[in-house]
């Protein structure tokens, strides 16, 4: 968790760029507090807008892991904790639901007509997000290790699977295979990729109804329990954070990995330079003969509360909004991630997440329900995988622990 | 003690209590006898970077009038608690209709994630606790009987486990088990399998989370007994040795039951801690081989839509089940009560 009185770092900044911040901001009152997930190019926006701190204006920002378990709770009071989540288009979704945030039209309107309109995140009409960065899960391999079996780089994940078998059966690695697998969100996570990639859907149309159970459902499990034979063991207990590690220990040479995490595992940091030199990102893989890519495409953006005052409001729009400024990129943020605003040039490292948005990948689906359906998912996967049931077995009890939760909350009936 | 300075006495702690203990289990026992309001969804289109899609959301406006009408929710009575996530009643009764045996049922029932975890926190509860008073009690004899200079460092290092953070010293025996780590590899070594790994086996992930409750909680087992054994009667040990007892009979005959109100006292607390396990299964991303009654309630409110009804029904479940299973205790506690005011 990290949290920061935003005064020292604006004073920073101010002398960093060597002019008033106070008149790039324009604003001398207001709240500003964010809270928001924690990698590179979240606090880049962070700092961006803790640059308009000063004078009677407050710019706190609480950046963590654990956001989505706080920022709900953190906004429902009056006056809200939080002027402003940061977000995903899966957890916008909970802060939709319980109405914490406020619609920014008439804030656009008034302060933010240079927002390009595709940035704006529209529910109903009405703007509740502004998006800065996409994100998605894509290939990442080792160059050399490819080479040596003389495979090209894999398009497809039975591509992939038949390139692990040569690393194995060559004795190059062992489980050659990487990817977070982790029982709870990030399994889920990859059983969203790979049913959509099927051509799946989640739910009966027009229907809060779930329906997995079905032949997509099963070709998604087949095909998560074969990419987990060429996988550590260990794999249930891998989250993003661990399967970065295993790559840059050197003992995966083929992995699904977002575009966001990619950067670390390029630079010199962490590894050995044969595994960093060769570290290369490819395109989102298909499955099952499918066109659409096995993998979600994400945006990140920033809300504003709805619980705060308007002055409140303005200020936390305005701090935001110099927070996605063409002004912070420069050398080293440009590579964090794939940049929504304008000068963004892809550097190699983001190659990944941009031919998935070429690519026509499906966006996380953003429905009221489907946090239910991603919490099921992820409690009653493991079984399958580790061989203690069936796979019609786990899709009846996803169904099924669905249906539960959703009845609770009102969704079903 | 007179009534009244008894009464002032206990008056800041019974505050205390209603306060920050019962008046919480209240709400959640209200809270978990309701569920959501019915929801008024509607379909939107949503727009974005990505382009433009059908979506359905909550109609706010609506949804506000029905919150405040009832701000609870729909009363729902103990449905949530006989729910599949729960009790699951229904599923319960059609596994029995359809097993053939005794196992059947059961691998049905491990199916469902009340009685998983339930199984888990059982066996958690019903191994550890014995393991911690016997292990602890060990340390406390074997510390007693050192010589006085090295007892102060000794009593210390025993304590350890118990100093370091739950979540810390969980976490660093998961490195420790990982199958490249130092007790991962020796395991390995010892067992001449190169593939072994603890992480990825139930049952040895449930021996893992066992041992790491023991080695934790032992500490707290030898502190109560140490302080216990420097009340034991000098006399009547002295008096068993001139008998000819040894140090084995000194120990069944003088120091046990000399200690037992003691053990009553660490078994009752470490059963009620133990039922409640939580940060190890946390730590060693263990959920998918074993979960408890705390960690269904922690996954509850941990994804991205919080179902609080659910948690809050396992919860009110963990308190009956803490209460049962400390029943025979507190029963013989209140016998001997009213024997002795006879």
């Amino acid at each position: 968790m990290k949290m920061w009185k935003s005064a020292t770092l604006a004073t920073a900044l101010a002398v960093l760029n060597g002019t008033s911040v106070m008149a790039a901001c324009g604003l001398d009152a207001g709240r500003v507090s964010i809270v928001g997930n924690e990698f590179p190019a979240i606090q880049t926006v962070a700092a961006g807008a803790a640059a308009c701190a000063g004078g009677g204006v407050e710019v706190e920002a609480n950046l963590t892991a654990d956001h989505q378990k706080i920022n709900v709770a953190g906004m429902q009071g009056n006056p809200a904790e939080y002027t402003s989540a940061i977000i995903a288009n899966s957890s916008i979704v909970a802060l939709i639901n319980e109405d914490v945030i406020r619609p920014l039209d008439d804030l656009i309107a008034e302060h933010g007509q240079d927002i390009p309109r595709n940035q704006l995140i529209t529910v109903d009409g009405k703007v509740m997000a502004v998006a800065f960065m996409a994100n998605a899960q894509h290939l990442v391999y080792r160059k050399d290790v490819l080479e040596q079996i003389g495979v090209e780089p894999p398009r497809t994940y039975e591509e992939l699977l038949a390139a692990a078998e040569m690393i194995r059966e060559q004795g190059i690695m062992e489980n050659p295979v990487g990817g977070p697998y982790q029982a709870g969100w990030n399994l889920a996570q990859e059983f969203t990729n790979m049913y959509l990639g099927h051509g799946g859907q989640f739910y009966e149309p027009g229907t809060a109804q779930v329906s997995i159970n079905n032949e997509q459902g099963i070709a998604t499990l087949n095909m998560l329990k074969a990419l987990t034979e060429y996988m550590n063991p260990d794999f249930l207990t891998h989250d993003s954070n661990a399967t970065s590690a295993e790559w840059e220990a050197g003992n995966v040479a083929l992995m699904n990995m977002w575009g966001s995490r990619t950067g670390v595992l390029m630079d010199d940091e962490g590894s050995a330079e044969v595994v960093y030199s060769n570290t290369m990102v490819g395109a989102p893989m298909t499955v099952g003969g499918g066109l659409t890519p096995a993998s979600t495409l994400w945006w990140d953006g920033w809300t504003v509360a709805k619980n705060i005052s308007d002055e409140d409001a303005v200020a936390t729009f305005i701090a935001l909004k110099n927070g996605i400024s063409p002004q912070i990129l420069n050398d080293e943020t440009m590579g964090q991630a794939v940049w929504m605003i304008e000068g963004y040039e892809p550097a190699p490292v983001n190659e990944g997440v941009v031919s998935a948005i070429q690519m026509g990948t499906t966006p996380y689906p953003m429905l009221p329900y489907h946090g239910l359906l991603h919490t099921a998912l992820g409690d009653n996967l493991a079984d399958f995988l580790q061989g203690k049931e069936s796979a019609e077995q786990a899709l009846m009890d996803i169904e099924a622990a669905y249906t539960a939760a959703a009845r609770e909350k009102g969704f079903l009936q | 003690m007179k009534h009244k300075t008894f009464f002032w006495f206990v008056f800041p702690s019974a505050v205390a209590m209603l306060l920050f203990i019962a008046l919480p289990i209240v709400s959640v026992i209200i809270q978990s006898v309701h569920v959501a309001h019915e929801q008024v969804v509607v379909t939107v289109e949503n727009c974005g970077p990505f382009g433009c899609t059908e979506a359905t959301m909550i109609d706010q406006e609506a949804t506000e009038e029905l919150r405040r009408e009832k701000p609870l929710g729909q009363f729902a009575g103990l449905e949530t608690y006989f729910d599949r996530g729960h009790l699951a009643t229904t599923e319960v009764a059609a596994a029995w209709r359809v097993s053939e045996s005794w196992g059947e049922f059961g691998g049905y029932l491990m199916n469902l994630p009340f009685y998983k975890a339930m199984g888990f926190t059982l066996a958690y509860t019903f191994i550890v606790t014995p393991l911690t008073i016997i292990l602890g009690f060990m340390i406390a004899v074997a510390v007693n009987s050192v010589t006085r200079r090295v007892r102060g460092p000794l009593i210390f290092f025993s304590l350890l486990p118990m100093i370091v953070t739950p979540l810390v010293g969980s976490l660093i025996l998961y490195w420790m088990i990982d199958a490249r780590g130092i007790i991962g590899t020796a395991l390995q070594m010892l067992v001449g399998d190169p593939t072994l790994s603890v992480k990825a086996s139930t049952p040895l992930t449930w021996i893992m989370l066992m041992v790491y409750g023991v080695w934790h909680s032992a500490p707290f087992a030898f502190i109560v007994y140490y302080a216990g054994l420097q009340t034991v009667n000098q006399d009547t040990l002295e008096s068993a040795m001139i008998d000819g007892a040894n140090r084995w009979e000194r120990i069944r005959y003088v120091v046990l039951p000399h200690l037992m109100p003691l053990t009553t006292f660490i078994a009752l607390i470490q059963l009620m801690d133990n039922f409640r396990v939580f940060e190890p299964i946390v730590s060693f991303s263990a959920s998918a081989h074993a979960t408890s009654l705390s960690w269904a309630i922690y996954n509850d409110l941990g994804g991205e839509t919080r179902q609080l009804s659910s948690a809050a029904a396992t919860s009110v479940l963990t308190i009956i089940g803490v209460a049962i299973l400390l029943s025979p205790v507190l029963v013989r506690t209140w016998r001997d009560f009213n024997r002795k005011a006879a």
